[in-house]
């Protein structure tokens, strides 16, 4: 089926920057309490730069995958850059089809433009994603941009 | 000889408006979900229709013919449900839903301390309502998250301790006696698994817990809708279900309880028509099935669950279950053929009612369902709200393929043809 594109498959057979490193400013821990997956998520971020971004995940292959190419997209990146990529897959995600992404903006994060569809499967994708913005906030990062554009029913 | 004949079942499935829609770019659905919630037959949705276009007033106020016919209808219908378990009209007590009938015994056990919980009540029966510390509160580690949290709270608010008899490798009880003492106030527990599908045998339950004078009460959510359930029969001191999955209405449950035990316990929600007597200072309140049935009843659904329940009794209580069994057995058997599928609970049919959950080796639940569903096979997915117990056998989640009297083998065909596309979707083999 089209949801499971190549990307997704790939990404969450073999995720990238995955395991808990050191040095992080901040851990989270989140689940989705409906389907019991968790992911432990760490960050450092100095000069307002996102050095590292390492996690421990066990989920469906949608929720691995994101968080995997949120690494990806995030790691070496300014903290306004790395909110802007998650505000354009939120945008994506929560669009039922009708936003299909722009590679320039998400990436690999294009791959995931199927989930739209699926509003029961958004959570997933978007589970590591509210984990980065959570810890960032925990290193003191101003991440109120997320929360001013937030869509009515994520 | 099958339960139903194939023309038998057709007949039935004419029943359900639902099955004849498509899903997923018209795919025929094929709904294995009935033990997260059943579908509803034409009557049933009559009934509420016929109630809310003749009779509808607020039952059990006013004095005219409409609140008599409404309070009329409220009340045959708590009557058709206790003849349906075997119990009295006056030991029935309509609550939101299964969730809240459990919540209603452990608050009112949680209250039964209290000054003046209930004025006039047997002490000696308010004293087996009571509990503190030292006291132990036992549950099994099977249970849905309705029969677990509850009593978590009650421990937790009255100080008493929480145990749990645990769940052997191949799904079935550990031996209750080892947990089942002195202390105990309460055992709690389900009569089927909504995720491994045990039928549990209720015997070695309630006789541990009547040999201490514990009170039982057991969680009927997944049995009353697939095999003949009979309150007396069971010797339990309290059964609890909920309507939706009995092809009735949402928003609305039962509780059964005995009548001593009920007379004593104080209520859970209170307000308008729980009442006796009412002062600024101070309340009495109406003896049971009312004083546990605050504000404006159900009626529309209680209507509507009452016709469910005569439409499975007319049906046949016996048939459903051997129905039941006939799709369990095939489903397990298929499963069985596929190595890369494990199916979580007892291998034997005849001990399992309604449900098949299972993992696949190296694929997640939700990915395993979310195949399924583009098929147009719906199936649940996730921990089916038995955490710990997903967590006592080793998985994260499971997928659940779920029965009711609608249930086709074709509609298990279908789901296996589609599971077999899951490895490959994947990039595993078969």
């Amino acid at each position: 089926m089209d949801l499971y594109g190549e990307l997704i498959l790939d990404h969450a057979k073999h995720p990238q920057h995955v395991g808990l490193r050191e040095p992080f400013g901040a851990e989270v821990h989140h689940v989705n309490p409906t389907c019991g997956d968790e992911v432990t998520l760490r960050v450092q971020v100095a000069d307002g730069v996102i050095h590292d971004v390492s996690y421990d995940a066990q989920g469906c292959s949608i929720s691995i995958a994101a968080t995997s190419v949120l690494a990806e997209e995030t790691i070496g990146h300014p903290v306004d850059e790395a909110l802007e990529t998650f505000l354009a897959m939120r945008r994506m995600l929560t669009s039922k089809g009708a936003d299909a992404g722009d590679p320039e903006e998400i990436g690999d994060g294009v791959a995931f433009a199927g989930v739209s569809r699926y509003p029961s499967r958004v959570k997933c994708a978007l589970l590591g994603w509210t984990a980065f913005t959570d810890a960032l906030a925990r290193t003191g990062e101003d991440i109120s941009v997320v929360s001013e554009t937030a869509p009515s029913r994520p | 000889m099958p339960a139903f004949t194939e023309k038998e079942l057709a007949r039935i499935r004419a029943d359900f408006p639902v099955l004849a829609r498509t899903v997923r770019d018209g795919r025929p659905l094929v709904y294995l979900d009935s033990g997260a919630t059943a579908q509803k037959p034409w009557c049933v949705l009559e009934a509420e229709q016929e109630y809310y276009s003749t009779r509808n007033a607020a039952v059990h106020r006013g004095a005219h013919q409409l609140a008599e016919e409404a309070t009329e209808a409220f009340e045959a219908a708590r009557a058709t449900v206790a003849r349906f378990i075997g119990a009295r009209p006056d030991e029935v007590v309509f609550t939101k839903n299964g969730t809240e009938a459990i919540n209603l015994v452990a608050y009112a056990m949680s209250n039964a301390g209290a000054p003046g919980a209930i004025d006039g009540a047997d002490p000696e029966v308010a004293a087996r309502l009571q509990l503190g510390p030292g006291n132990e509160i036992v549950v099994t580690e099977m249970e849905h998250h309705a029969n677990l949290v509850p009593w978590q709270e009650l421990a937790r608010r009255t100080g008493a301790t929480l145990r749990w008899i645990g769940v052997t490798d191949d799904g079935y009880l550990e031996d209750p006696a080892t947990v089942v003492g002195e202390r105990t106030k309460v055992l709690a527990f389900t009569q089927v698994s909504n995720v491994l599908g045990t039928l549990n045998d209720l015997a070695p339950l309630v006789a541990a817990a009547r040999a201490v004078g514990a009170l039982t009460l057991v969680d009927a959510c997944q049995s009353v809708p697939h095999l003949p359930v009979d309150v007396q029969a069971l010797g339990v001191d309290f059964l609890a279900f909920t309507g939706h999955k009995v092809l009735g209405p949402s928003g609305i449950g039962v509780l059964w309880g005995r009548p001593e035990l009920l007379a004593a316990m104080p209520p859970f929600i209170t307000g308008g028509s729980m009442i006796e007597l009412v002062h600024m200072d101070r309340s009495t309140y109406a003896p049971p099935p009312q004083r546990f049935e605050a504000g404006v009843p159900m009626a529309a659904q209680a209507v509507g669950l009452a016709t469910a329940v005569e439409y499975l009794t007319e049906t046949g209580m016996d048939r459903v279950h051997q129905h039941d069994t006939e799709l369990t057995a095939y489903c397990l058997e298929q499963l069985a053929e596929r190595p890369w599928v494990r199916v979580l609970g007892p291998t034997d049919p005849a001990r399992r009612v309604g449900a098949v959950a299972f993992t696949v080796e190296g694929i997640h639940p939700h990915d395993v369902g979310q195949v399924l569903d583009d098929r147009g096979i719906a199936v649940r997915t996730g921990h089916h709200c038995a955490w710990p117990l997903h967590r006592r056998l080793g998985v994260p989640a499971s997928t659940r393929a779920s029965f009711s009297v609608y249930t086709t083998r074709g509609d298990i065909d279908a789901f296996i043809e589609a599971l077999d596309t899951v490895p490959g979707v994947f990039g595993l083999s078969a």
